[in-house]
């Protein structure tokens, strides 16, 4: 088990490394530092814009390879490198995923589980109310694009507010709250993160109903829930401990590929919402044609997805015993 | 797919990205040294006409396919919806003196009324003429993406499935790598360099990274089509293994790449959306869903026509693909979990009316 689980971490640091570093390639191919110094009036002199970027490490003329191995090395001792506009990409970096991870972690989580739940639930009550009604409604949040349900869900908030603030649509706290974690602040970021969190479950929900749902019919059926019926188990203990726990399997692996998309999902979030995430810092720095910021977001989703691998390894084994035994 | 009675495939305990796929070594290698002599056995023989079924008896496989999908009422409102948008974008514009590209500098901002019938933008733009526009756009994207993407995987996944060893090992890995970076970040950094360059090409950028997770279900399947006696047979007989996977292997998960294709579709016009959403996908001189929703969200609170109607546009246009796509899947594989499911309440309701008589 220990093994097994050391060899999946090795698996995913290289594709980490692999992945991170293939971003900073094409970010510093395609991206074009020095557009962002050409329509300044008056006109920068051309030695100074050249020293500038040779300081960030992202002059066009220097070859990509000579860039990457320096960006690589101190990426190693820990150390970002420096935006565009010259501030240390560390600093801003913690902040933005504090911010992210607060939202994705409790999306996630809250979606996931809701989500296995309406699906499970759907397929035991296959073609009544509760399953025609959430698949259909599933079919329709899937063909929206996260953004759709974004800004819906924040005019139908504005509607209900009607003048009032209660729910709160952009930002991540007022300002009067910067800094404090008191009760009053709690409740104001929790009236700030209802929107954004809850249009990340809905997404997140539709999704994980559909694959539950199927999975769960297929087990529905199975001989061992007949078994563990027949051995006196109430029809409650023998869904939730043996059909559940069998269904949910298959699912789990799709949380990985899913934290990507969500990850994707949660940059439209942010923007919609003014949440300063990594995200939003994804969006402005292809704009801002920033390659460093650019590779600072390429690792953040590298690890994201080693850690969501690592998670579903580790529940996978919790919920799988032949896993243990390899 | 059937599972076995624990409720699993026998591969499902790995995730389904796990290398460790055994893949079976090389077959004994064909006669290459034979001359393409043609046997009594291996030119295209067609049963006489008098020798085949009658019609009736044995409907061909496309009429049952359309037998069955017929009988799903979603997927027919689904296909129903989507001639629909297409009319709609296409013979829409007919309807209106509004082009997408004139200003009405008497009407900024305006409602729904007899004159603009979705009411106009901020510019002065009828907002009718321009979402159909968009959804001119929106669907061929999407369309040519989902083909296109799809082909993709069907010949990445069937040669690393076909040839295995170091093919295998190679595409493998650069399907995992492009699953780990986001597809969204890649496309949003190379648009810059196809800025300019028109629609064409960001189709084929949306194209290059929305087939990974395909191509892996092809290669799994293609692994159990391997071992089939007609890929054996052509395979002794000396055809080569391309041939073999164009002529043998692909047509035979044909329903497995046509479900797929409607999907991608969908999926397509999601994420050209998104793109354009934030300015990297669609460029200005062009119209597609996503820019004129971008255009306008920033008003949508106070003007909300500004985003209901290009929104519910792209909405129709995802949900008609879902129910064709899930209509498809029903009529192309009887096997499915959901088929089936479908039958079995399809007989209980016939055996209870049955009942009533």
């Amino acid at each position: 088990m220990g093994r097994y689980l050391l060899r999946r971490l090795a698996g995913y640091l290289v594709l980490v490394a692999v992945a991170a570093s293939l971003t900073y390639f094409l970010a510093g191919l395609s991206l074009n530092p020095r557009a962002r110094f050409e329509n300044h009036n008056p006109p920068l002199p051309e030695a100074a814009v050249t020293r500038t970027l040779d300081d960030v490490n992202m002059n066009p003329d220097t070859p990509v390879a000579v860039r990457f191995a320096r960006w690589a090395g101190d990426v190693v001792h820990g150390d970002l490198g420096r935006t565009l506009s010259g501030d240390s990409l560390n600093d801003d970096f913690g902040r933005r995923v504090g911010v992210s991870t607060r939202l994705l972690l409790l999306a996630t989580f809250a979606g996931s589980a809701l989500g296995v739940a309406v699906g499970a639930y759907g397929a035991i009550r296959q073609y009544r109310f509760f399953d025609r009604f959430s698949t259909l409604a599933s079919f329709f949040v899937l063909a929206m694009p996260v953004f759709v349900v974004g800004v819906a869900l924040k005019i139908g908030a504005t509607a209900l507010n009607d003048g009032t603030q209660t729910i709160k649509v952009l930002g991540e706290y007022d300002a009067q709250y910067a800094g404090r974690w008191d009760p009053a602040a709690l409740f104001n970021r929790a009236q700030h993160m209802l929107l954004p969190a809850l249009t990340l479950i809905i997404v997140q929900v539709a999704l994980y109903s559909r694959y539950q749902r199927n999975t769960m019919l297929d087990v529905l059926g199975a001989d061992f829930l007949r078994t563990a019926r027949a051995k006196g188990l109430r029809r409650r203990t023998a869904l939730l401990r043996h059909g559940l726990r069998t269904a949910v399997l298959p699912v789990v692996p799709l949380l990985v590929y899913n934290i990507v998309l969500l990850f994707a999902g949660a940059t439209f979030v942010e923007k919609t919402f003014g949440w300063h995430g990594m995200g939003e810092l994804l969006v402005d720095s292809v704009a801002g044609q920033d390659v460093n910021a650019v590779a600072a977001v390429g690792l953040f989703t590298a690890v994201l997805v080693l850690a969501a691998g690592l998670l579903s390894d580790l529940l996978y084994a919790a919920l799988d015993p032949r896993v243990r035994v390899r | 797919m059937r599972t076995a009675p624990g409720g699993r495939t026998p591969s499902s305990r790995r995730a389904p990205w796990s290398r460790r796929t055994p893949s079976p070594g090389r077959a004994p290698s064909p006669r290459r040294t034979a001359s393409p002599r043609r046997t009594p056995w291996s030119g295209r023989t067609r049963t006489p006409r008098s020798a085949r079924p009658p019609r009736d008896q044995h409907p061909s496989r496309a009429r049952l396919t359309a037998r069955r999908f017929a009988r799903n009422r979603l997927a027919v409102a689904g296909l129903a919806l989507l001639v629909l948008l297409f009319l709609a974008a296409y013979a829409g514009p007919l309807l209106t003196p509004w082009d997408h590209r004139t200003h009405d500098f008497l009407n900024f901002l305006s409602g729904p009324s007899a004159e603009h019938w979705w009411g106009t933008t901020q510019s002065g733009l009828d907002l009718y003429a321009l979402t159909l526009r968009g959804l001119q756009k929106s669907l061929v994207i999407g369309i040519l993406v989902g083909v296109v993407s799809t082909l993709l995987s069907a010949v990445v996944g069937a040669f690393a499935g076909y040839f295995g060893g170091w093919t295998d090992r190679v595409l493998t890995g650069a399907v995992d790598l492009l699953l780990v970076m986001p597809a969204f970040l890649v496309v949003a950094v190379l648009s810059p360099l196809v800025r300019g360059s028109g629609w064409p090409v960001f189709v084929v950028l949306l194209a290059a990274f929305s087939w990974m997770i395909t191509g892996r279900v092809v290669r799994s399947v293609t692994l159990t089509l391997k071992d089939r006696e007609y890929v054996k047979a052509a395979r002794y007989m000396g055809v080569p293994g391309p041939v073999i996977v164009f002529r043998h292997i692909l047509p035979n998960m044909a329903s497995l790449l046509i479900i797929d294709a409607v999907i991608q579709a969908g999926a397509a016009v999601i994420g050209e959306s998104g793109l354009s959403y934030f300015g990297f996908g669609v460029q200005p001189p062009d119209v597609s869903l996503g820019t004129v929703i971008a255009d306008n969200t920033n008003m949508a609170a106070s003007y909300p026509w500004l985003f209901f109607f290009p929104a519910g546009c792209l909405v129709l246009i995802g949900v008609s693909l879902a129910f064709i796509g899930d209509g498809l899947r029903d009529a192309l594989d009887p096997d499915s979990a959901a088929a089936q499911a479908r039958a079995k309440k399809r007989g209980k309701r016939a055996a209870m009316e049955g009942r009533r008589r």
